[in-house]
């Protein structure tokens, strides 16, 4: 199929203000005709259920929490960026995009890109009219701080919480429209399928998790706001229940599903500490801001420092190897998440990784102590600090944090054009959900950003568009595509209640996982790749044969619940490795060994690889159809990343 | 470390429950309380039974999911939530009670899963500012003090979890309702809406079955996220007010 990215004619600043004065609208009097299904209650489901309710249209919203408010965007620490310019160092618009651009290492779409940053200054504006406490200076005026890949300072926040704040304001919005009942919110409900008639997508089919009913629900429009699916390596940041069936199934039925290989491994996490280990939990990247990365020079003091005979504090200054210091002077610690992440695998790599799985790196407080003092450090980093004594029960204003890479985020998901609408007509991608605007690396503080951008200032503008230019005629539950698609979800999940065999789901889903991080993690290989592959398919077929799921449909059943997020990810995770394997080039969070430069630095090939990898579904265990979107860029000049 | 768990058990909400006793003798101290409920459930289901259903998923503290009333203490012996409580907390040989949060207000769903849908509804009759996407002024036309600001934030962090509930002896919800109430009432955006916010959300919690306060404070000691009662303190002033001079909604 031909991909039309549908983006506006004229200049990248007017593109967007052009759009919006020339979609159709919906007359006032005709919304309330429109029945919206907004799948997803995080920082891009709540802020379109909200903001579609408030213009009048019916929504439906779903989560399989037990209220929207626990969504997986509570849990984002940092901040959140806007091109504000509240500091008058220089920001602007034109600022943000370019950041964005370049972080995103030439991978995204200049005229999303843009009109990400234009509406950035209207978040801010937006969640402060609802309450959000974010941090102010004495004289009332908001507060910044700067992140990583920014000169200036533009990210907002809200103590270590922002995420959590932005959340619970688009959640207040969510719940003043519930009261009204121009949104009804299905809570602990599953969507396993969507719905399409005549090429358009009429509504979805769900799983009460409480009493296992699986129903339909019918709509003009659908919209996909599930995050992102980081849990494809069973150790993530994400939050449990995580997952991609709902982006997953839309694949299945139609939608494009766009550069999956594009993960984000974030550099300061906790190690792992043991096989229990559930979900890996991440340390502000902040730290790295006074923090100085080191492991032992010789591989002999790591060995000791494995086996519990040595500690940090026994290694002498001149025994110490500061990786990033010695290898990126100019940038030193705060390389970008994608450079620092390498180079600490590649020191563990070489045997040089502390802690009692060698799977570790140093993060080290001291000289920061010595130079500003103790209660400096503890005001900055207090309940950081704090958190990980609680973690690992060690002190790290004594010893040196640990700290070691682990998967964050995904920059890919499902393609959408510049409305957001993915290839189904009718189906709409927001926030972690779509392949979205970070390119090939996301920089810190944009994901809040994109996904209230997503859900208040551009779905209900665009959906708008489509729905006028469709008749309000309701279609109704009783139709043969939503039976069909009753019916194959129940078939699924009679066959994997009926397998009866001997391993667990979380022992396929860890065996998944530690295949992905291996071969489609920090760095990939063709040949590893491919053995990747084969080894992707034969866990999937065991899985079909050998999983043990107990219980029955009818009931709340966590296992069931598991399965059949873990069996969308077995698929998933194939297609991953499928999309890095084309991939000949390094990118971003792409590293593919082959590609990288003399000084073992990515390397980009502009010539062949500038374009947006959209594969379609073929059927089962048929290969993909990659669909190539040309990435043109116009307002910025490609280069390499140099951070030396 | 070996430890005897004792399980609250119930089918689901018509079940009648009991507790029910587990040994497991593989236990690390570096693990989370609810790592080492996965690990039980993987030896359940190893011999074909029914996992322990509980409540989670951020596992990191934050998203108010994760309940538990443990040895007698809602989120167990630290006044943190259950996903961030260690082993290291616990003797090895140790007995521990694991129950759900016990409320007429939170029925039991299955096992130690509860319905905690009684805060939504509460804040859906008032906890928000009635302002519509895009109907703003700039966030820098409304200042607010540094200390409001920091006061507002001290009662928003609240993660609705529960915990006060199931820690008074009452079931009283007044520290939830009040923290959303002050956080709010102490900011210029949601003066406009304070009376008739309060009066409803007041209403809503009365009639979701939650006891009364009487001030004995155990909600304060062992919320995870050290919500003060001075929030308490400060939604009565506003009830009150509200009740002395508004239309009595
Ligand atoms: C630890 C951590 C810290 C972070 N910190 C930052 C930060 O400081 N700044 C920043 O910009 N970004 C940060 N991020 C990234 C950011 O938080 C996320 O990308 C963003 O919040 C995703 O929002 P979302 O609305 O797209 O999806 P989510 O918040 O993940 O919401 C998904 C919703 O979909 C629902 N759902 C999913 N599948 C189904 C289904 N099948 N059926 C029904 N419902 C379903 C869920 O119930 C949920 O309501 C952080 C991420 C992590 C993990
Ligand atoms: S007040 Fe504290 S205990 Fe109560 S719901 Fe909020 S965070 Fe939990
Ligand atoms: S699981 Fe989120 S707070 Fe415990």
């Amino acid at each position: 199929m031909e991909l039309n990215s549908k983006i506006p004619e004229g200049p990248l600043a007017e593109k967007w203000s052009k759009h919006k004065f020339n979609v159709k609208l919906v007359n006032p009097s005709n919304k309330r005709k429109y029945d919206v299904i907004v799948v997803g209650s995080g920082l891009a489901g709540a802020a379109a259920a909200a903001s579609l309710a408030e213009l009048g249209y019916n929504v439906k919203c779903f989560c399989f929490q037990d209220s929207p408010r626990r969504a997986h965007s509570i849990a984002a620490q940092g901040g959140i960026n806007a091109a504000k310019n509240y500091q008058n160092d220089g920001d602007s618009v034109f600022r943000l995009f370019y950041d964005t651009i370049k972080g995103g290492d030439y991978r995204a779409r200049e005229a999303n890109v843009h009109r990400l940053a234009e509406v950035s200054v209207s978040i801010i504006d937006q969640c402060v009219a609802q309450g959000v406490p974010f941090a102010r200076e004495y004289g009332g005026l908001l507060a910044n701080r700067s992140f990583g890949g920014a000169q200036v300072s533009r990210t907002f926040y809200a103590r270590g919480q922002t995420g959590q704040q932005l959340l619970l304001g688009a959640y207040s919005a969510l719940s003043r429209q519930i009261e009204t009942g121009k949104v009804k919110m299905y809570t602990r409900t599953e969507m396993l399928d969507v719905v399409t008639i005549d090429g358009k997508a009429r509504g979805i089919v769900t799983r009460n998790l409480v009493t296992g009913k699986i129903e339909s629900h019918a709509g003009h429009a659908v919209l996909l706001c599930t995050g992102g699916y980081g849990n494809v390596f069973y150790l993530s940041t994400n939050a449990m229940g995580s997952n991609v069936t709902a982006a997953w199934r839309a694949h299945k039925k139609g939608a494009y599903f766009a550069n999956p290989c594009y993960t984000q491994i974030h550099p300061t996490c906790i190690p792992v500490s043991g096989d229990h280990q559930s979900k890996l939990t991440l340390m502000s990247e902040s730290l790295r801001n006074d923090g100085r990365v080191w492991v032992p020079k010789n591989e002999a003091d790591a060995k000791a420092i494995q086996a519990g005979k040595k500690t940090a504090n026994d290694i002498k200054e001149e025994d110490r190897d500061y990786f990033l210091e010695r290898k990126y002077p100019s940038f030193g610690n705060l390389v970008p998440r994608d450079v620092a992440s390498r180079n600490a695998k590649q020191m563990c790599d070489e045997g040089k990784g502390v802690g009692k799985t060698g799977l570790a790196v140093y993060l080290d407080f001291a000289d920061a102590i010595k130079r500003d003092g103790l209660k400096t450090i503890e005001a900055k980093y207090g309940n950081l600090f704090d958190m990980y004594r609680q973690i690992t029960d060690e002190n790290p204003y004594e010893m040196p944090m640990m700290i070691y890479p682990a998967v964050h985020y995904t920059m890919g998901g499902l393609w959408v054009d510049y409305n957001l609408m993915t290839s189904v007509p009718g189906l709409y991608a927001l926030g972690e959900a779509n392949f979205s605007d970070h390119g090939a690396n996301r920089l810190g503080a944009s994901a809040l950003m994109q996904g209230l951008a997503d859900g208040y200032f551009v779905a209900p503008y665009t959906i708008g568009d489509y729905l006028a230019q469709m008749p309000a005629d309701k279609v109704t539950t009783d139709h043969p595509e939503f039976k069909k698609a009753e019916a194959e979800t129940k078939a699924q999940i009679d066959a994997l209640l009926k397998i009866n065999g001997t391993k667990t789901v979380d022992e396929f889903h860890r065996e998944l996982g530690k295949i992905m991080w291996d071969y489609c993690g920090m760095a990939r290989s063709a040949e590893g790749l491919q053995f990747a592959r084969k080894r992707v398919q034969e866990i999937r077929a065991e899985f079909w044969k050998n999983v043990k799921v107990v219980g029955a449909n009818e009931e709340l059943n966590i296992t069931l619940e598991k399965a059949l997020r873990v069996a969308d990810f077995l698929e998933l995770g194939e297609l991953m490795i499928v999309d890095a394997l084309n991939r000949n080039e390094s990118c971003g969070g792409h590293f593919r060994e082959e590609y990288q430069t003399e000084e073992g630095e990515a390397r980009r090939d502009d010539n062949n690889f500038a374009y947006v990898a959209a594969w379609e579904y073929n059927g089962k265990d048929k290969d993909e159809t990659l669909n190539k979107e040309p990435l043109v860029f116009e307002n910025v000049k490609l280069t390499q990343r140099s951070y030396k | 470390m070996k430890l005897t768990l004792k399980i609250w058990r119930q089918k689901n909400a018509n079940d009648k429950g009991k507790m029910v006793e587990y040994k497991l003798n593989h236990v690390s101290e570096d693990m989370s309380f609810l790592e080492m409920l996965d690990v039980l459930n993987e030896e359940l289901l190893h011999k074909g039974e029914e996992p322990v259903a509980f409540d989670h998923d951020c596992r990191e503290g934050i998203c108010g999911m994760c309940s538990l009333y443990i040895n007698g203490h809602p989120h167990g012996p630290l006044q943190t939530t259950t996903c961030q409580l260690h082993m290291r907390s616990f003797k090895d040989g140790e007995t521990i009670y694991i129950e759900p949060w016990r409320a007429k207000a939170f029925p039991v769903v299955r096992d130690l899963v509860v319905d905690r849908g009684a805060f939504d509804r509460i804040i859906q009759a008032g906890g928000y500012v009635s302002v519509n996407t895009g109907v703003t002024v700039d966030a820098n036309e409304i200042p607010i003090p540094r200390e409001v600001a920091d006061l507002a934030m001290d009662a928003a962090q609240c993660i609705g979890c529960g915990a006060c509930v199931a820690s008074c002896k009452n079931a009283s919800a007044m520290l939830f309702v009040s923290a959303k109430v002050s956080q709010l009432a102490l900011l210029p955006q949601g003066k406009a809406e304070r009376k008739k916010r309060v009066e409803k959300m007041v209403a809503q919690m009365d009639s979701e079955g939650f006891g009364s306060c009487t001030n004995t404070g155990a909600c304060e000691a062992e919320c995870p996220k050290g919500i003060s009662l001075t929030n308490i303190a400060r939604m009565n002033r506003e009830y009150f007010v509200a009740k002395l001079t508004s239309n009595n909604l």
